[in-house]
């Protein structure tokens, strides 16, 4: 179900926003209306929709408009045009009350730097929402120590923000806006400012979270490895607009233009592709039918000295090596059975390739990939390195 | 070149503002007068209410307030003791009682008026473009020429004073109140206002709270230039010890001027140091 959805959605700053405007319906590029009108277009015809229950990642680099994107969800910044939808409702047009409705209620917000009021204390802090909310002192007591407790800072409650570490601060900030019990959570580079270790830590605190909560959160980055790692979906953008929204595999694979490949590029790929998108074509034959004869043929024709045995139903069998089908020929066997290997590892096609590394550089086979019993490709080591340093990371040798 | 420049006649600026005045003190004849008797009674019986209390007990109290505000260290507490016992040797006490009165008034309307003018400026562009120019002008403006309007609204006493000093000493507290508030880190007032704070919750939960440091270094400088304004005031009968200074600078007594000065001078270290150590961080 959609939680959220934004429909040409445009923010101009400065002046001849009218006009700017105009152009923008007209379609003109960002540069050329800076130059006509002077005006800086901040997000430019926005449209994507966020399921509820998804974590939908907006990334790019520092002044692409994610920012003033994820402002325009809880309208800190109005959009100069367009609508945007919570549950249906079109936040764009609703008054002062209605909105401060909509953002008590409906969503919080965690912020790069934190975003802690210095002069409270912790507890003070992940009461704030509900405070303003006008929950009753006991209730809102109760239900950020809660907050607290989930995050495991119960203990610090009493201390002033300056007093914690970022790590700590920014689960106080994580804490604060959960208290508030949103159906979204806006996070704008909440963990950008930490550094890599506990960044880490905290992406998969997220993760955990959401598994437990199921909340929808929209979640701003800069750094694509961390888009791709917790990301359900990915918007990419640049000057403005948004340039692709896919999977992390989506994008990476099929980057929409040059601007998302060279972005890609520095990815750790391993980290992101699975298997099944390196994997190539299993050069196989039917063992209910087939012959030694046949199998080497087959191998003479694809160059190979290893076939993939399956039966009629494309079910995984073993392999055949070139060896053992030639001796089996000279022995007159009519059948492959006799020669059948099946000491091959196997693994499903979801498998992250960091996870195959190892075993396919320990194993004299290649790998075979496999999804309910059913063979669906096969794994080899030099298309799996290739695939690794690969600017374009789909389909491996296969395409070259 | 002259008489091209001679061919304007003289704008006629000191008679309209004269023609101002004269309206002002006559249609408000009723409201001045009124301002007056109460002020001026209300800041008798304040003065009397502190020669009440025996200098000693005063002189204590302050010290104790000293030895508390400054995280119990004993410099300014001891600098109070010596300072206000050198006044009542001087035979001061009451002329000291009577600026007492008159910086407490002034300061405190002065911050009163100060404090939500300078919240005004720091929400709204108009007030901050209009209000400027003329604490610019308040500022700029010799601290005498207060004088002249104050003595036609409420004629010599200390009422006139009084009021002389508010307008000199009301731009900092509005100065700096407005860039206390300006200066909450947007990233904070994004918070508040993502929580779906009201105007009055985030000003008072986050705004005053942050900004009380900035306003508290212009409270303090409110202060100081209303006691500034005590010799001046003294010029229109406003009582205290900036009496006894403008008297021994008419008569020529250098020593009863210096130790009238002097006086000023402790006064103004102790309600210094005083005001800046109320304004320490918590956090």
């Amino acid at each position: 179900m959609e939680k959220i959805k934004v429909e040409h959605v445009t923010k101009i700053f400065g002046k001849h926003v009218n006009a700017a405007l105009k152009l923008v319906n007209q379609k003109k590029s960002k540069t050329e209306i800076l130059n006509e009108t002077g005006a800086t277009i901040g997000v430019y015809d926005a449209n994507f929709t966020v399921n509820e229950g998804e974590i939908f990642v907006i990334m790019g680099l520092s002044g692409s408009g994610k920012s003033t994107l994820i402002r325009l969800l809880n309208r800190l910044i109005d959009p100069t045009s367009g609508n945007i939808y919570i549950d249906g409702q079109n936040i764009s047009k609703l008054n002062k009350r209605e909105l401060r409705k909509i953002r008590r209620e409906k969503m919080s917000m965690v912020f790069q730097n934190f975003g802690l009021f210095p002069h409270r204390t912790i507890l003070q802090n992940t009461e704030y929402g509900l405070e303003v909310k006008g929950v009753p002192k006991e209730g809102r007591r109760l239900k950020a120590e809660k907050a607290l407790e989930n995050a495991g800072l119960l203990p610090y409650k009493d201390q002033y923000p300056s007093q914690l570490s970022g790590g700590m601060q920014q689960r106080v900030g994580l804490a604060r806006a959960l208290a508030n019990d949103p159906d979204i959570l806006l996070m704008d580079e909440a963990f950008s400012a930490l550094d890599p270790l506990i960044r880490k830590e905290m992406q998969d605190e997220l993760l955990e979270l959401q598994r437990k909560m199921k909340k929808t959160i929209v979640f701003i980055t800069h750094d694509l490895n961390e888009a791709l790692r917790i990301g359900d979906r990915i918007a990419l953008m640049k000057d403005g607009q948004i340039i692709q929204i896919g999977t992390g595999e989506e994008i990476l694979t099929n980057p929409a233009n040059d601007y998302v490949r060279s972005f890609t590029e520095d990815v750790d790929r391993s980290k992101v592709l699975t298997v099944e998108n390196v994997m190539i074509r299993p050069v196989s034959i039917n063992i209910e039918t087939d012959g030694p004869k046949v199998a080497l043929q087959r191998m003479r024709e694809e160059k190979v000295s290893v076939l993939l045995a399956v039966d009629k139903q494309r079910n995984f069998k073993g392999y055949i090596t070139a060896g053992d089908a030639h001796e089996a020929s000279k022995r007159g066997e009519r059948h492959l059975h006799g020669i059948l290997r099946k000491d091959m590892l196997t693994v499903p096609p979801d498998t992250l390739i960091q996870d195959v590394l190892s075993p396919i550089s320990d194993s004299p086979t290649p790998i075979a990939v496999v999804k309910d019993g059913k063979l669906l490709g096969v794994l080899i080591r030099g298309v799996v390195i290739e695939a690794l340093s690969s600017s374009n990371g789909s389909g491996g040798v296969e395409d070259e | 070149m002259n008489k091209m420049l001679d061919a304007i006649p003289s704008l006629p600026i000191a008679d309209w503002v004269e023609m101002l005045m004269d309206w002002l003190t006559e249609d408000f004849a009723s409201l001045f007068s009124f301002i007056q008797k109460a002020g001026k009674n209300s800041m008798e019986s304040f003065t009397d209410l502190l020669l009440y209390i025996p200098p000693i007990v005063f002189i204590l109290i302050v010290a104790i307030i000293a030895f508390l505000a400054t995280k119990k260290r004993f410099g300014l507490a001891a600098f109070s003791i010596v300072g206000l016992l050198f006044i009542y040797n001087q035979g001061l006490w009451k002329e000291l009682m009577n600026t007492v009165t008159l910086v407490v008034f002034s300061s405190v309307i002065a911050i009163l008026m100060g404090i939500p003018i300078g919240i005004l400026m720091s929400k709204s562009r108009v007030a901050d473009n209009i209000i400027k120019p003329i604490l610019d002008f308040m500022q700029t403006m010799p601290g005498f020429v207060y004088l002249i309007p104050a003595v036609a609204f409420f004629g010599i006493g200390v009422v006139p004073g009084v009021f002389a000093s508010v307008v000199f000493a009301l731009p900092p507290t509005v100065r700096f109140t407005n860039l206390g508030i300006r200066q909450v880190p947007k990233e904070l007032v994004e918070a508040a206002d993502s929580y779906g704070s009201t105007g009055w919750q985030k000003l008072f939960k986050l705004e005053l709270p942050l900004a009380k440091s900035t306003i508290m270094a212009g409270i303090n400088q409110t202060v100081l230039l209303s006691l500034s304004m005590v010799v001046i005031a003294s010029m229109i009968g406003a009582p205290g010890l900036g009496r006894d200074v403008l008297s021994a600078l008419q008569r020529a007594q250098v020593g009863n001027g210096f130790v009238a000065g002097i006086s000023l001078v402790i006064f103004a270290i102790i309600i210094d140091r005083l005001t800046q150590s109320l304004n320490k961080k918590k956090y």
